[in-house]
């Protein structure tokens, strides 16, 4: 695992896992997977399990932490000891401790915090398995729990990682690309109301490779929207079928 | 100004609902001149106005509700009760003695315990003040007895029907007495064991097949066959 690959891309344009420049990892997603939260979701891209959980609007706690004109949104991205290869301490690192921070301002906008004021949500997210572009995935999952807990929101929110791996712009990196590459551009968005909620750079890009980078990262972001509004729909399947 | 998709169609968050001479209803908003869902529901066109009926949603408490809620916490003058609600509701104890509160030869805990059900109105609320209740009202109150059951609250109006046609219906069939707190909180009474079960069987089905039509003979039927199965297993 450990031998540096020479070249991420092969000849004939085919990333170390078979993709094109252009292509996203598998994906699968799941709406309502924790009956006990009052919403949940759990994404697979490509080996990243990942499950998120919400709870509330509910009273906040500590009690000091509420708002009197806004509900305060609150985020817990935590990696699992067995999600990476070598042990990972289940105490919140450095890198964790941000990730929640960015996760939540990423879903935030979507959100209208202004409707229930001095209560909490709390978002969980549980990383199970990690392969690179996780806090994506995160994102991606969080915003599909939301909907699920019937919160209200202006939109989904989908996130997409574009980045570049030896000469070439491509989409989705997973954990070697991410590791070896040049660039990691994570983008979160929201499709309807054509909003960035969330753009982060890693690396180095010139002003070209940048735009690239970005919009690859925005049509992924819409082929994940539709899989998204899909996800949500198939657990109310049961009401359009009846509805004929 | 088109309306872009057919009443009573699946609608997500962030769907474009309409566009131009449109007013936000239920669970939409407005953003420029277009309108979006915001919850996950069934869109319905009424006239100018577009509504998302949210098939996931919580309770809001609002002034006159009648809900159904849990003692937590007995304070000093009074108790914190949950509602089911992103608020706790308090009931101050003068509501429950109907005179003025003498801490002195009053013991709260006797009146009302933590854990105890009761039936409540709710007096008086607003974003900046958790919500008051009242239980000075016939059928307002400690619970005795009978069954607790939950739905969903968006599926409440549902079971009451039209006009309330389903749950006097149910209560007919079955001689229940059924409360049916807004908050999603279902109160059975019933003479009998078997009475109550069958009630809140009916109030099962109607949560499962509330978006289907002609659900309230096909409730009827049910109620119907199962009195008279009873019927006939006296007569044996």
């Amino acid at each position: 695992m450990n031998d540096k690959p020479e070249k991420l891309i092969d000849k004939k344009g085919l990333r170390l896992d078979g993709r094109r420049f252009d292509e996203l990892r598998p994906l699968k997603l799941e709406v309502g997977t924790l009956p006990n939260a009052d919403g949940s979701a759990y994404i697979e891209h490509g080996k990243n399990k990942i499950l998120a959980a919400v709870y509330g609007p509910r009273e906040a706690h500590p009690k000091h932490m509420a708002l009197q004109d806004r509900t305060v949104l609150k985020c817990r991205y935590h990696m699992a000891p067995f999600s990476v290869q070598e042990r990972k301490s289940p105490a919140p690192s450095r890198r964790e401790v941000e990730l929640s921070k960015v996760v939540r301002e990423s879903f935030e906008p979507a959100v209208f915090v202004e409707y229930y004021p001095r209560t909490m949500i709390d978002v969980f997210i549980e990383v199970l398995q990690a392969d690179g572009g996780t806090r994506c995935a995160s994102i991606t999952a969080a915003s599909l729990a939301l909907a699920d807990a019937g919160i209200p929101m202006r939109d989904l929110i989908v996130a997409c990682a574009a980045g570049k791996v030896d000469d070439t712009i491509v989409l989705d990196l997973d954990d070697t690309e991410d590791k070896l590459g040049v660039a990691d551009v994570p983008v979160a968005y929201m499709p309807s109301l054509n909003a960035v909620t969330l753009l982060q750079m890693d690396g180095k890009l010139s002003h070209d490779e940048f735009e690239t980078a970005v919009n690859l990262a925005l049509d992924g972001c819409k082929t994940i929207y539709a899989m998204q509004k899909e996800a949500l729909k198939s657990k109310y399947a049961n009401v359009e079928e009846s509805e004929d | 100004m088109p309306a872009f998709f057919e009443n009573k169609q699946i609608v997500t968050p962030g769907d474009l609902l309409a566009e131009g001479e449109y007013v936000a209803g239920e669970n939409s908003y407005l953003e420029g001149s277009k309108i979006f869902a915001q919850r996950i529901g069934l869109v319905e066109y009424d006239n100018k106005r577009v509504n998302v009926v949210a098939l996931k949603s919580f309770y809001v408490p609002r002034t006159g509700d009648v809900v159904i809620g849990t003692i937590v916490e007995v304070g000093f003058t009074g108790w914190t009760v949950d509602i089911n609600a992103p608020y706790p509701a308090l009931l101050r104890a003068s509501e429950v003695l109907n005179r003025p509160f003498k801490p002195q030869q009053d013991d709260l805990p006797k009146l009302l315990d933590v854990g105890d059900l009761i039936v409540a109105k709710i007096d008086a609320y607003d974003r900046t003040h958790d919500p008051q209740l009242a239980v000075n009202e016939p059928g307002l109150g400690k619970i005795t007895r009978g069954q607790i059951m939950k739905v969903t609250p968006t599926k409440i109006p549902r079971i009451i029907g039209r006009k309330g046609s389903m749950v006097s219906m149910i209560k007919q069939e079955t001689g229940c007495n059924v409360i049916l707190g807004l908050n999603g909180i279902v109160l059975v009474t019933g003479k009998t064991l078997e009475d109550e079960q069958l009630a809140s069987m009916a109030i099962r089905k109607i949560e499962d097949e509330s978006h289907t039509s002609g659900l309230t003979d096909r409730i009827t039927q049910m109620l119907k066959n199962a009195k008279g199965k009873k019927e006939e297993k006296k007569d044996e």
